[in-house]
């Protein structure tokens, strides 16, 4: 043994590490290649689609009759937004209602036994509730309001049933929103001698209004892509209408008809369906931006 | 005692106050419950359908078939079989033939073999589960008039035959064979690419990424792409895995084309595509879980000179994968209920032949329900609703399994 030999203290280059960290990267940047892809694929047929069709009259238009060359996306996404607002007038209070009771009113063991309910509602695959707006909100909704007056195929119905779809989304992030307001605040305010009710609707709620926001812009996200419940429900064709209980064909519907046909590479069809989605992504994405802006920017923190 | 004296002005509205807080607090806990109500209309909706009194009419009456007063369910398989020849077409009998020959069939596969082909029962009227509880008499009154030769029976259209048979355009004949095994190759595939990258990925960004701008970029992206809507991801499935990687996809390139396909439409772009789509929820729930792992263990492995891979590898992982596991069974619960981006991908309408193979055509059992659910026979919603009893059972028992094991996992801790 030489005492003279020193030992070398630098780090020992380990090939295999290294090899592992890039591999793991690469499973990492997967996802921006899934988001490239989704651009690049989405801009480049919608160009070729664009070459055809011009701008203007794809973005005024409200006829939609691919055999006779029209393309005008205000004919679906007049009936997309039919039934994402249609879907909000159910979910929102509902929801909202469901959180603030959930939150504020129920008694630890209620909620124990409320939120896997719920939670077995959002883990129901949308074509079921496609199944269950065609063949029980449907014929409902003709009941009540006569068959002449109700189409068997109606944005109504598809609305509502996609409302019932956002129910426990709305409520379980507004229930986070509201759960995540200090105790101290609830406290401040019975101290101060109000009641239940307007401790939670004018202490509790504006102090977690932010994050009721967010759910809500996140809600209208995943109602303008819901695709299975109008495919079903809401009927094939396009129609710019306003009335409730006519068929009218959204975009997603649309997508979904059109490709679910022997759908040619390089056809005008085809190339429409990327123009469509184009819209629908650029739509959802904003909204989901604007959400996590909304989150970020006016979040209250507490301690 | 003495007693709060009540003064003008203090007491004044405090019953309206409250009167208006009991009011709004009954109409919160009635919005649950129509939360709760619609959850139950929707079962009951499905199980009404799924069961309930057919009216099956039989194209030729089996009594007519008897030979020397034997009824056709005692008969020898003999005379079954010189049934069949007699009554269906010399070209159907001799494929049958070929295919399998008649001496080696059972005699319980040549009856059915008659019943579905001589005997042909078919349902001409069928009643909801409700009805047939509460309108017995009426849909027998009902049903004999209508119908003189048709047998009235309770059926439930969720049954073993519904379960093993494969794809028909007969209703009373089809089930959801073709389907589930569609599914279950399509999911294999999907855990296959989605799980492996998906950890890959939640490893990376928890433990090796610095705060650079490339990995907030990939973080901020994971997040948006959680919320882009499923028809997108089969709109790029269908771009990329169908058209452009057809020669992969379609199974070209090993020189393995399935004939029927000849396409890039094959279960092996069908998992892909969901891979992507649920690749966001794995690397989101897997980062919690490995977060949720206490630094104190890293330092622990380090002081003692393990490198960091073998640090993440022997101590990391092993503390992280119940949670792994339970977010990874989430995703694919979420994959095997998902419709829209497999009909964009190009799902078949009508395949009866078991898949075999990452590159056979495909079809699952929510593509299955979709496509009974749009045609306009009432028989073909009975099956939807029975195919629908099948998929919620199958998910209901994944989550299940998570639920059980996000136990485990926290009665450790």
């Amino acid at each position: 043994m030489q005492s003279s030999q020193s030992i070398d203290l630098r780090k020992k280059r380990r090939w295999g590490e290294t090899l592992i960290q890039a591999s793991l990267f690469v499973a990492g940047a997967f996802s921006i290649l899934t988001t490239v892809g989704i651009v690049y694929e989405l801009g480049k047929e919608s160009m070729s689609f664009f070459s055809q069709v011009s701008l203007w009259e794809f973005f005024t238009g409200t006829n939609w009759n691919p055999q006779i060359g029209q393309f005008g996306i205000w004919a679906l996404l007049n009936a997309t937004l039919m039934t994402t607002l249609i879907a909000m007038l159910v979910a929102l209070p509902i929801g909202l209602s469901i959180a603030l009771y959930l939150s504020e009113y129920a008694t630890h063991k209620a909620r124990q036994t409320l939120k896997p309910i719920l939670e077995v509602l959002a883990g129901i695959p949308t074509v079921v509730y496609g199944y269950f707006a065609l063949t029980f909100m449907t014929p409902l909704l003709r009941s009540i309001f006569g068959e002449g007056v109700v189409d068997i195929y109606n944005t109504a119905s598809a609305g509502i049933v996609i409302g019932i779809l956002i129910i426990p989304m709305v409520s379980s992030m507004s229930e986070d929103a509201l759960s995540a307001v200090p105790r101290a605040l609830r406290e401040a305010a019975y101290g101060l001698g109000a009641t239940k009710l307007e401790t939670a609707v004018k202490v509790v709620l504006p102090a977690a209004v932010s994050g009721i926001m967010a759910a809500f812009i996140i809600s209208i996200s995943r109602a303008i892509g819901e695709t299975m419940i109008v495919a079903v429900a809401a009927g094939a064709g396009s129609n710019f209408t306003f009335n409730p209980f006519e068929a009218a064909e959204t975009m997603t519907g649309h997508i979904v008809r059109i490709s679910g046909g022997d759908l040619s590479y390089d056809s005008i069809d085809y190339n429409s369906i990327f123009a469509i989605g184009l819209t629908l992504f650029f739509m959802t994405l904003s909204l989901n931006v604007i959400s996590q802006r909304i989150v970020r920017k006016y979040r209250e923190v507490y301690e | 005692m003495t007693q709060i004296q009540k003064k003008e002005g203090f007491a004044d509205n405090l019953l309206q106050r409250h009167r208006l807080g009991n009011f709004w607090s009954r109409l919160f806990q009635i919005s649950t419950g129509v939360g709760i109500i619609a959850l139950i209309a929707l079962l009951l909706n499905i199980t009404n359908s799924a069961f309930g009194y057919v009216a099956t009419e039989n194209k030729v009456d089996p009594e007519t078939l008897a030979i020397n007063g034997i009824p056709l369910e005692q008969l020898h398989p003999i005379d079954l079989t010189y049934i069949l020849e007699q009554n269906v077409s010399a070209g159907f009998f001799r494929v049958q033939n070929n295919e399998y020959p008649f001496e080696e069939r059972t005699r319980e596969e040549i009856y059915d073999l008659v019943i579905e082909r001589v005997v042909e029962p078919e349902a001409v009227s069928t009643w909801s589960l409700f009805d047939s509880l509460i309108h017995k008499d009426e849909i027998e009154a009902k049903a004999s008039e209508k119908y003189p030769n048709a047998e009235l029976s309770f059926q439930s259209w969720i049954n073993g035959n519904f379960l093993i048979s494969p794809q028909s355009a007969d209703p009373e004949r089809a089930g959801v064979r073709t389907a589930v095994l569609g599914s279950l190759w399509v999911v294999t595939i999907t855990l296959l690419f989605a799980f492996p990258t998906g950890v890959g990925a939640a490893i990376y960004l928890e433990e090796y990424a610095g705060d650079l701008w490339i990995n907030r970029l990939i973080q901020t992206n994971i997040n948006n792409l959680a919320g882009v809507p499923s028809i997108i991801y089969g709109i790029l499935g269908l771009a990329i895995f169908v058209r452009g990687l057809e020669p992969i996809t379609s199974g070209a390139f090993l020189g393995t084309v399935d004939p029927t396909t000849a396409n890039g439409r094959t279960i092996l772009s069908a998992g892909l595509t969901l891979g992507l789509l649920i690749l966001p929820l794995i690397i989101i729930n897997a980062q919690e879980a490995i977060r949720a792992v206490p630094g104190s263990l890293r330092q622990a492995s380090f002081g003692l000179g393990a490198t960091k891979w073998q640090t993440i590898w022997h101590h990391v992982l092993p503390n992280a994968i119940p949670g792994i596991l339970t977010g990874t069974i989430l995703a694919i619960s979420r994959a095997l209920g998902e419709t829209a981006p497999l009909v964009v991908v190009g799902a078949s309408t009508f395949i009866t032949f078991d898949p075999t193979s990452p590159f056979s055509k495909f079809t699952t059992l929510p593509i299955q329900i979709y496509q009974w659910t749009s045609r306009p026979q009432d028989e073909f919603r009975n099956i939807a609703a029975a195919a629908i009893i099948v998929l919620l059972i199958i998910l209901l028992s994944l989550n299940g399994i998570a639920v059980f094991l996000r136990n485990q996992y926290s009665n450790k801790i």
